[in-house]
């Protein structure tokens, strides 16, 4: 454990780029995954309407406040709702969003393994 | 306005031919020694009435003729006349009239290449695919004419979206229809098969030539879009998970699986019923595309009109066919219960089965992540947004298996296989690990979920390319796309790693100073085009190897209709692209500048053209064997 | 007789799909977060666009009064055509009319009042469009009714006569 954390320590003292590119790294991501409201289908990052500028500033405002990444799109779909998030969130609205395709993937391998145990019956 | 009379007329008789045919083939089906010849003739008449009709819209177009609404909608005399044509099919009733093309022609093919096969068999698939092409008429005719007369005429049409202005655009639907639209042939043929009960490995060669053509073009479709969302929208992203984009993503998924299918069936007697309803659900997933683009239920930058009407229409065509189809299906098709055919645990088929069963939950991922939030709207009225996240979450993880499962599914034998090779096979595994460890270390972000990815994409890389130098068992199509498909991976996963972004907000004269870039922003052009103004920004900027590059992206003030949009300069190498946009800041004298290096961009669209040409050699190769 | 139940199941898996998805063609509407409405006031402080002053929304909305916050800009072309509207309602003892200035300048904004009229009693300026999004506005023109420190109405988009008149009403 101890050799891990030295790795670490090392590394970032060698990398210390990657510290600052993480928080660009971070705006763009949380801008990615917001959608612009007045646009048809563009994420803010994506956009460069009134709106999405105003949205980029506020996400650079509250990142600079020591707002977290989750916290952030709390703040937004208190304001707009649901639909301004790209990535949905797992409520009992979105189970079934979730949950049925890895159902359908288990379903299919069900499928393909009774084939197998049929045939070496 | 002449053009119009006969372009409409011409498509009531395409709609009259169709009847006529399924009059005729249903007699020709009862004694069908030989294939009525007026079949031919009327099939070939019908195209034919279908392309006078595509070409006088085009000629109204180019003439400017505004007492056509279609025109008028979406064209404008100062558009140059390369974009006037392409408007054609750039607007939904045009694009209908390409739908119809496309059907029309393939069936025409379908019937002069097909003089081997039983009779039942071709008019069987006539019947089906006449079904869809009398569907497809009376939609144009009862609601989306193409030849509406109005009056007065209008002096100026509205003009064209210029953002639809590009060639890349231009060639994009066509292709696209090519392949979509030709997967009708395969549903019909698949429908016409299963109700005579030829569903075998002769017809399955038969119907692989149909299938590559179709995914070929289908593959070079998307592409295209790719590359024009690449230089025309955003910041240099190329999918978005966009609504639209999903819909052409799903038939291709179902058409690879099909193709895999049909490969199985042509060696041993199995997966029947995958290949029916394979068959089946790729065309359905195309007219299903059609209706979510068309219909207005999808919010998206590329829809077309929103008309409910025309919505409602397309759905109860499409369920009707679906409904037949279903029918068909469990009525005609029997599986043999008693043909034990095996199936042992490693063996080609097994893991091209095991594949298919991925594909097919990636497909049911998009499906279910472009459909999900109308389902939720309409039970709980509730909006919510399905973006990027949510599918490379589901898809990701899951292209690890994958990818190694392609890897070593072809060098698998048929049937039943000892894994030969053992030592090669692991060790290729061991250098690729190593190999991307070492790539993603530096780079920090996520090192194990990359450094996974990378290894498998490597190792499907090695593994391909390492096969195209063995003799044995050499199937140089299925290597060449497998290959593509591995380069494709590894570009997008590099792209993604490496690419590097610089925003920010320059006047005219400042520049920019990163520890590696500089940016100037030296001065501004003005020029008036035909029908924009446009703005050149003058940049030149220095890259960390010392290069310098001089770059001029664009603004265009377009004057019908009235908006703005930004040109990207980009410039390509074949190792990475350089990509600078500027905007306008409202009230600000300064334009925000928006500077990336993209690696690998050009690979991402090679690899892509490297898989398609793998079909294409498998295409060519096929004919060459039954001659 | 497995068969038969299978295609029995799939085809009311079908026609349910069908009838969600025909339905869905029923009501095809831009979306509106109406849901947010009866939600308190955002809190924020901005600068009047005339003076240098700093106001707190705390402070400058006062109970048991209605207000109508306006979001405008000299360079959005509906509010031109809704302003004519809003010098209207400042008629009315009932409600004040605040205006809230979008990604604008002073000059250009105290043009736009020149040649239209000043229907605001106060004026916030929102220069990077973020006071807006507090207040979850997309853009201009939007304006928003509050009674007790809280949202009743939203409206996005110009306001039309319609509208006013059912404001009128609200604020009796």
């Amino acid at each position: 454990m101890k050799l891990l954390r030295l790795f670490f320590v090392i590394f970032f003292i060698i990398f210390p780029n990657q510290i600052k590119a993480e928080e660009g790294d971070l705006k763009n991501k949380i801008t990615k995954n917001l959608r612009c409201l007045i646009c048809q289908g563009q994420s803010v990052y994506d956009s460069d309407s009134e709106f999405a500028n105003s949205l980029k500033i506020v996400v650079n405002k509250k990142l600079d406040e020591g707002f977290s990444e989750k916290e952030i799109y709390k703040y937004f779909e208190d304001k707009y709702g649901e639909w301004i998030l790209y990535d949905p969130l797992f409520n009992k609205n979105t189970y079934f969003l979730w949950l049925l395709p890895l159902l359908i993937f288990l379903i299919g391998g069900a499928i393909i393994f009774k084939k197998f145990i049929k045939k070496h019956q | 306005m002449i053009y119009s009379i006969i372009g409409y007329y011409s498509l009531i008789s395409g709609l009259c031919l169709g009847l006529i045919l399924i009059y005729f083939s249903v007699k020709n089906f009862k004694n069908s020694k030989l294939l009525d010849s007026k079949i031919l003739s009327f099939t070939f008449l019908q195209f034919f009435f279908v392309v006078i009709s595509f070409l006088c819209l085009i000629l109204s177009f180019v003439l400017s003729d505004f007492s056509n609404e279609t025109v008028f909608n979406n064209s404008h005399t100062t558009k140059p006349l390369f974009y006037k044509i392409a408007g054609t099919w750039g607007n939904h009733e045009g694009s209908l009239l390409l739908w119809l093309f496309v059907l029309t022609l393939f069936i025409l093919i379908f019937l002069v290449r097909s003089k081997n096969q039983p009779i039942k068999y071709k008019i069987l698939t006539l019947v089906f695919q006449q079904i869809i092409i009398i569907g497809f008429f009376a939609f144009i005719i009862l609601t989306s004419n193409p030849f509406n007369y109005i009056y007065p005429t209008p002096i100026e049409g509205l003009g064209l979206n210029p953002i639809l202005q590009d060639p890349a655009l231009v060639i994009h639907p066509p292709i696209l229809y090519l392949g979509y639209v030709g997967s009708s042939i395969i549903f019909s043929s698949a429908l016409a098969a299963t109700t005579l009960k030829m569903i075998n490995k002769s017809w399955a060669a038969h119907i692989k030539k149909w299938v590559l053509i179709s995914w070929v073009f289908l593959t070079i479709g998307i592409l295209l879009g790719s590359i024009w969302a690449y230089y025309e929208l955003g910041w240099g992203g190329f999918w978005f998970w966009d609504p639209v984009e999903n819909v052409s993503l799903m038939p291709w998924l179902a058409l690879t699986t099909l193709l895999h299918c049909i490969l199985v069936l042509e060696k041993r007697l199995i997966l029947t019923s995958w290949v029916i309803i394979l068959s089946i659900t790729t065309f359905t997933l195309s007219m299903c595309g059609t209706f979510l683009v068309r219909s207005g239920i999808l919010n998206s930058v590329h829809t077309f009109a929103n008309d409910p009407e025309r919505g409602l229409f397309i759905l109860v065509f499409l369920f009707s066919l679906i409904f037949l189809s279903l029918i068909i299906f469990f009525f005609f098709h029997k599986t043999n219960k008693n043909n034990s055919e095996s199936l042992f645990w490693l063996s080609k088929e097994t893991s091209i089965i095991i594949n298919n069963w991925f594909m097919m939950y990636f497909l049911s991922v998009v499906l279910i992540g472009t459909v999900y939030p109308i389902f939720l709207d309409v039970i709980s009225s509730q909006k919510i947004s399905v973006g990027p996240p949510f599918y490379h979450k589901l898809i990701i993880p899951f292209l690890i298996p994958f990818l190694l499962m392609m890897a070593i599914g072809p060098s698998l034998k048929w049937i039943k296989s000892n894994l030969e090779n053992k030592v090669y096979l692991f060790s290729l595994l061991i250098i690729s690990i190593l190999l991307s460890f070492l790539i993603v270390e530096n780079f920090d972000k996520n090192i194990l979920i990359n450094t996974i990815l990378i290894s498998s994409a490597l190792y499907l890389f090695f593994i391909t390319l390492r096969d195209f130098f063995i003799k044995k068992n050499k199937n140089i199509s299925q290597n060449i796309a497998h290959f593509g498909f591995s380069l494709l991976i590894l570009s997008i996963l590099f792209n993604n790693l490496f690419s590097t972004e610089i925003i920010t907000n320059l006047k005219v004269g400042e520049t920019f100073v990163s520890n590696d870039t500089k940016i100037v922003f030296e001065n501004i052009n003005q020029k008036q085009e035909k029908n924009y103004k446009a703005i050149l920004g003058n940049f030149s900027v220095e890259n960390p190897d010392g290069t310098t590059d001089k770059m001029l992206p664009e603004l265009r003030i377009y004057n019908q209709p009235n908006i703005v949009t930004s040109e990207a300069d980009i410039k390509t190498t074949l190792l990475s692209d350089k990509f600078i946009v500027i905007n306008l800041v409202q009230n600000q004298e300064y334009f925000n500048v928006r500077y990336q290096v993209k690696p690998f961009m050009l690979w991402i669209w090679l690899s892509v053209l490297l898989v398609s040409f793998g079909g294409l050699v498998s295409f060519f190769k096929r004919n060459k064997h039954e001659k | 007789m497995k068969n038969k139940f299978n295609l029995f199941l799939i085809i009311v898996i079908f026609i349910f799909i069908f009838v969600i998805f025909y339905k869905s063609l029923q009501d095809t509407n831009i979306y509106t977060p109406s849901v947010k409405i009866n939600n308190e006031i955002p809190s924020f402080s901005a600068k009047l666009l005339y003076s240098d002053e700093t106001v707190n929304s705390q402070e400058i909305f006062e109970s048991n009064k209605y207000y109508l916050l306006n979001i405008w800009s000299s360079w959005c072309v509906p509010c031109r055509e809704e302003h004519a509207l809003l010098m209207d309602l400042t008629k009315e003892k009932n409600i004040i009319v605040f205006g809230l200035n979008y990604k604008d300048t002073k000059i250009n904004a105290q043009e736009f009042l020149n040649e239209l009229g000043n229907p605001y009693e106060k004026i916030m300026f929102d220069k990077d469009g973020v006071k807006s999004i507090e207040w979850g506005a997309f853009g201009v023109p939007e304006s928003f009714l509050i009674y007790n420190n809280k949202v009743v109405e939203k409206y996005i988009g110009p306001l039309n006569k319609e509208l006013i008149k059912k404001i009128k009403l609200l604020i009796k």
